[in-house]
């Protein structure tokens, strides 16, 4: 059944729409739990679609870690770090929020149309996989230019990083589950290393403007 | 059912049935506040008590004023005659009627604007100039949900479009999408809760009541009755893109557009009015939606 598949990367979309939307920092931030959730429900809809069976020991393992760190660690991480820097909880977008939300739509639009272009030499489950993915990807890239607070930076990364882990789905057919439980370590690790440079930028800088580091200062 | 007797069933369907929804609307919020509310028929009420009452003038007003509210009903009334509520064809259907929908909404909309702008009154244009905003923002939102439709049933009428729906699979993304936006643009057209406040009294926050603070007795029961026919439009409008089967079936399409009603009671008593900047965040967002769902819509029929 690729309905499944279908709805959860639809979900997908309009979860990364949402979070160029919202203007609270703590939306933005369970938004992007959200999507880990649908990310780790993914490979197992997608394998039903295929017609494959749904449920064997490295796809479970996939779907346990993805949600585990994108759903729970990484959120967690983010919910501190805002707490212990005591940034103000509204996201602070350089690009108005209407702005944001047309700039989204158009970059979905982009997203579909390169999908149409993009046929994959193998079916994927789902047709709307590309798609998905592209847009994500785009939509992280959006909101790491477009908001000036280095958290709602690494929600943005996570959003992006969100697009590749579907495209890699896609494409890593025979090793996936390696392949995609060492990209989970890899943003764990990454998440952990922004959330340090978050702490020493609002140490530094009393505040997490990232405008201010392209300023020199003696 | 032949085309005379179909014709009758949705005239009389349309004219009865909307004063129904404001209030299960009503009921339902009086429940969820635990208060046992007014009676269903209250507005039928209201209604007849319009209608029997003298309509007061300002030495200012023209012909504009008494025409608002006559050109909104018609428009109206209209709009519900290009729905298949009685019959798989509707009785104004023609290729391309979803144009003529959209295009009488604003109609309608339009000179209730022009009437309101009519009585100098400085709340009223006030109210004018907002839901002339809101509605500028709730219009392409519209379009692009009836468009998603279109591509995805490959008909350009709404007897079509309403019919085509149905031998699709029921949850496409495109439809849902749709009709999550579709959703937004029935809040929006009809002045409920998170966009405005259908029960405020302070005219500072009006927008739909400000604009008709002037209007009294039949005039005044002529925009009641044809907020509740838009309303009922709307309402069926959404239940018929939801379940497709409801098409030509008119006590399934009338139930189907109280549970609506029901709905929008319920989101009525969840939520609280939306701060003016953030209305137009609101259905710029539904715009969005509806582009998304188009985008979908395509790229379903793009690739076989």
């Amino acid at each position: 059944m690729s309905a499944v598949a279908d709805l959860l990367l639809a979900l997908l979309i309009l979860v990364g729409l949402y979070m160029v939307s919202t203007s609270r920092l703590h939306a933005c931030v369970r938004a992007s739990a959200l999507q880990g959730i649908l990310l780790g429900l993914l490979p197992i809809a997608l394998r039903w679609a295929n017609g494959i069976v749904p449920l064997d020991l490295p796809v479970v393992t996939l779907a346990a870690g993805a949600i585990a760190i994108k759903a729970i660690a990484i959120p967690r991480l983010l919910v501190r770090s805002i707490r212990e820097a005591g940034v103000r909880r509204e996201v602070e977008p350089m690009v108005s929020l209407h702005g944001s939300i047309l700039g989204a739509a158009v970059l979905i639009g982009l997203a579909f149309w390169l999908g149409e272009r993009m046929v994959l030499p193998f079916p994927v489950g789902s047709k709307l996989l590309v798609p998905a993915a592209i847009s994500n990807v785009l939509l992280g890239f959006l909101i790491v230019v477009a908001r000036r607070k280095a958290i709602t930076q690494v929600v943005g990364y996570l959003a992006l990083e969100n697009g590749v882990f579907v495209f890699g789905l896609a494409l890593a057919r025979q090793q996936p589950i390696l392949v995609e439980l060492s990209v989970l370590l890899d943003v764990l690790v990454g998440v952990f290393v922004m959330g340090i440079a978050i702490h020493h930028i609002s140490r530094t800088f009393d505040h997490l403007d990232t405008d201010a580091l392209a300023s020199l200062r003696e | 059912m032949s085309a005379l007797s179909g014709l009758a069933v949705q005239v009389v369907l349309l004219t009865v049935l909307p004063p129904l929804l404001p209030g299960l609307i009503g009921r339902v919020k009086s429940w969820m506040a635990g208060r046992s509310g007014p009676s269903l028929l209250q507005p039928y009420r209201d209604l007849f008590r319009l209608l029997h009452k003298g309509a007061v003038y300002s030495r200012t007003v023209t012909w504009v004023f008494v025409a608002g509210p006559a050109v909104s009903l018609a428009a109206t009334f209209l709009a519900g005659l290009l729905l298949p509520l009685a019959s798989s064809r509707a009785p104004l259907a023609f290729s391309g009627d979803l144009i003529l929908f959209v295009a009488l909404m604003g109609l309608g909309r339009f000179l209730m604007m022009a009437a309101a702008l009519d009585t100098g009154s400085s709340f009223e244009g006030m109210a004018a100039s907002r839901e002339a905003a809101f509605s500028a923002l709730a219009e392409p939102a519209l379009l692009l949900v009836l468009t998603t439709l279109a591509v995805a049933s490959g008909e350009l009428s709404l007897s079509g479009i309403l019919g085509g729906l149905g031998s699709l699979p029921a949850v496409t993304p495109a439809r849902l999408l749709a009709a999550g936006a579709l959703g937004a643009v029935l809040l929006a057209e009809n002045a409920r809760i998170p966009i405005d406040d259908p029960a405020t009294h302070l005219e500072l926050t009006m927008v739909h009541e400000g604009m008709i603070l002037d209007h009294s007795g039949p005039d005044l029961a002529a925009i009641e009755y044809a907020a509740a026919m838009k309303l009922f439009v709307t309402s069926a409008l959404l239940a018929a893109v939801i379940a497709p089967g409801l098409a030509a079936r008119p006590p399934a399409f009338a139930a189907g557009a109280l549970v609506v009603a029901v709905v929008v009671g319920l989101v009525e008593s969840a939520t609280a009015r939306l701060r003016l900047p953030r209305v137009k965040q609101f259905l710029v967002g539904a715009s969005a939606l509806g582009a998304v769902a188009l985008a979908a819509a395509l790229f379903a029929r793009g690739t076989p």
